[in-house]
């Protein structure tokens, strides 16, 4: 007579690895918690720094890639180098420039009044500007207007959006002044934050026919902002220096501020490697605590699996039982992970204005590393309940 | 008749020098039911397990249903195992928190039958025993008698050609005990082979026939003798 091989149906495995869990709730939510902190840490972070990768390169696709500045570097003998009062000009006839704006450092100090002691300049510069500078930065306006042709030749200035806060400004108008050089100027504006090139946060703007008037500075130019034609930005950037300063080529220093910005994206990928880790350690944790468990069951469970062997389970069907059980085990922690990373996620990114990114890539990954680690964790266990002895275990009450 | 079982000049030793059976042959026919029994350290539980090929025997052969148990694989064991052989022990091995129903369909859950198929017939071998009513039970909600009747219909409800019966009424006091044991006798009418061990001499006398174990030798058969 041909004897029928033991049989677990498929659909049976997964209800035997269950019923060890069901039977120990607790235990078994606790050592699922475990693997829960640790992918949920990782999405976190993933997703966190995905968002906030997502935010910035949206706000440069808003301020274009295509503004580059040029600025006075330091000559070979380490004296500050000025530009040639041609160089916006010149600047100006290379092709593909669409728009050139220029500042210029003027040397005076800017005060909320006569009454504060001039040493106070809280870090503040004042820089004369052209009226064409927002348009061409990308710059907008929180309050007021900017320099216009007029207003350009009179005492009037604009705040970048830290002097405002500094100086104690909220408003442009109504007759707000500010002290520059011993001279009071109305203020008839306030720049909002420019991300692409934060050194006009911290400047006072004034026109450069009032630099002259009334603060007996010349103006020498110290930055030209270019806007290029996004197709030749490459091409434009590597001429820059030698059109701006053809005798001294080497003492301009050109720059891409939207590379700035791309630096950053890149210099918070490496922030992210680092929490990436802290989670894989996390996570490395949780799965010691599930083999720990498993370990555990197996010994508490020796009269379990030698009843099941006189039953006619073979060794595999032990294995499966106990590997199945970890496997669910840190599937549901991974699942509950998943879910509550990207909920953390989602609530940082929305406190900080940001869309949400949570890759469909990051949710898989998470939840597989957790089927791994369980995979690897129940692996020690479940051999060694396959291994017993049917005997070994039915005697061990 | 047909022996259910042969098992010819059984040893088992275990290291070098405790033997825990020394010869054992022993033949059980289709339909008998009988006692095996001795003092502890007699070797009985050692043969139980060599017998229900839990254990492999150091030498000799055993044949249960026809199938050559000491030559068979581990896996064959396994089959031979959830298929023809039944077992009830003395400390029941109920799986807490699980129903009365599912602990007796877990007697079916290695042969691969459906689900359905594994409840519908613990249903019917639960009502059998006289626990038609307990089905929803769990193992903590039953007397001790009612969980060694569970016990027993998880061995019986595949319909095993043999049933190893392992000190069954140990755990259990006079009343229940005589309950469980007019329980295998019904189903030893009904046709089931059953193999009871104990040490309780009175148990194993009111039996048909019985085996006795001293210092793993058989000193009585009463079929042999008889």
């Amino acid at each position: 007579m041909e004897l029928a091989p033991s049989r677990l149906a498929p659909q049976d495995v997964l209800r035997v690895g269950a019923v060890g869990l069901s039977a120990r709730k607790l235990r078994a939510g606790l050592s699922a918690l475990g693997i829960a902190i640790g992918i949920a840490a990782m999405v976190a972070v993933l997703a966190i720094s995905e968002s906030s990768k997502a935010d910035l390169l949206s706000s440069l696709d808003r301020l274009g890639t295509n503004l580059l500045t040029v600025a006075p570097g330091q000559s070979i003998f380490g004296e500050a180098a000025a530009l040639p009062d041609q160089a916006p000009a010149m600047v100006g006839r290379i092709g593909p420039v669409e728009a050139v704006s220029t500042t210029g450092a003027v040397d005076a100090s800017v005060f909320r009044s006569e009454l504060i002691p001039t040493t106070e300049t809280k870090g503040l510069t004042t820089l004369a500007a052209d009226p064409s500078l927002p348009a061409t930065v990308g710059a907008t306006l929180a309050d007021g207007v900017f320099l216009d042709a007029a207003s350009a030749r009179y005492p009037a200035v604009v705040l970048g959006s830290t002097a405002a806060r500094r100086l104690g400004i909220a408003r442009a108008g109504g007759g707000v002044q500010v002290v520059i050089g011993g001279r009071r100027f109305t203020v008839v504006g306030i720049l909002d934050p420019v991300t692409l090139t934060p050194a006009l946060d911290t400047a006072a703007l004034v026109g450069f026919e009032a630099a002259r008037r009334y603060l007996d500075d010349e103006g020498d130019v110290s930055s030209l902002y270019v806007r290029s034609d996004p197709e030749d930005v490459d091409d434009v950037q590597s001429v820059l220096a030698l059109t701006a300063s053809p005798e001294h080529p080497d003492e301009v220093d050109v720059s891409r501020p939207s590379d700035a910005i791309e630096a950053r994206a890149a210099a918070k990928s490496a922030f992210t490697s680092l929490f990436l880790g802290l989670g894989a350690v996390a996570l490395l944790v949780g799965g010691v605590g599930i083999a720990n468990v498993m370990v555990i069951s197996v010994l508490e469970r020796r009269s379990e699996i030698g009843l099941r062997r006189a039953l006619g389970a073979t060794r595999r069907h032990l294995g499966i039982q106990f590997l199945t059980e970890s496997l669910l085990l840190s599937l549901a922690g991974g699942i509950a992970g998943v879910a509550l990373g990207a909920a953390v996620a989602g609530a940082y990114a929305s406190s900080r204005g940001w869309e949400v990114v949570v890759p469909p890539a990051v949710m898989l990954g998470g939840a597989l590393a957790a089927v791994a680690v369980g995979a690897v964790a129940g692996l020690y266990p479940a051999l060694r309940a396959a291994r017993l002895a049917p005997v070994e275990a039915l005697r061990s009450v | 008749m047909t022996a259910v079982l042969e098992a010819s000049r059984l040893e088992k030793r275990y290291g070098s020098d405790v033997a825990a059976l020394r010869g054992v042959s022993l033949s059980i026919e289709e339909g008998e039911l009988l006692a095996i029994v001795g003092p502890s350290g007699s070797g009985k539980s050692t043969l139980l397990h060599v017998l229900g090929t839990l254990e492999r025997p150091s030498s000799g052969t055993i044949r249960i249903d026809g199938h050559p148990a000491s030559e068979l694989t581990d896996r064959a064991l396994a089959a031979l195992r959830a298929h023809a052989i039944g077992f009830v022990f003395q400390q029941f091995f109920l799986l807490d928190g699980r129903s009365a129903r599912d602990n007796v369909a877990d007697g079916l859950l290695y042969t691969g039958l459906p689900l359905r198929e594994r409840r519908a017939r613990a249903e019917e071998t639960l009502r059998e025993v006289g626990l038609g009513p307990r089905l929803e039970h769990r193992p903590n909600q039953l007397s001790g008698g009612e969980r060694q009747r569970v016990a027993v219909a998880r061995a019986v409800v595949g319909r095993p050609r043999i049933l190893f019966a392992d000190e069954p009424t140990g755990n259990l006091d006079t009343q229940s005990g005589q309950g469980v044991v007019s329980l295998l006798r019904e189903l030893n009418r009904t046709g089931t082979t059953v193999v009871v061990i104990t040490h309780e001499r009175e148990l194993a006398e009111s039996l048909p026939r019985r085996v006795e174990l001293r210092d793993g030798l058989v000193e009585l058969d009463t079929k042999q003798a008889a």
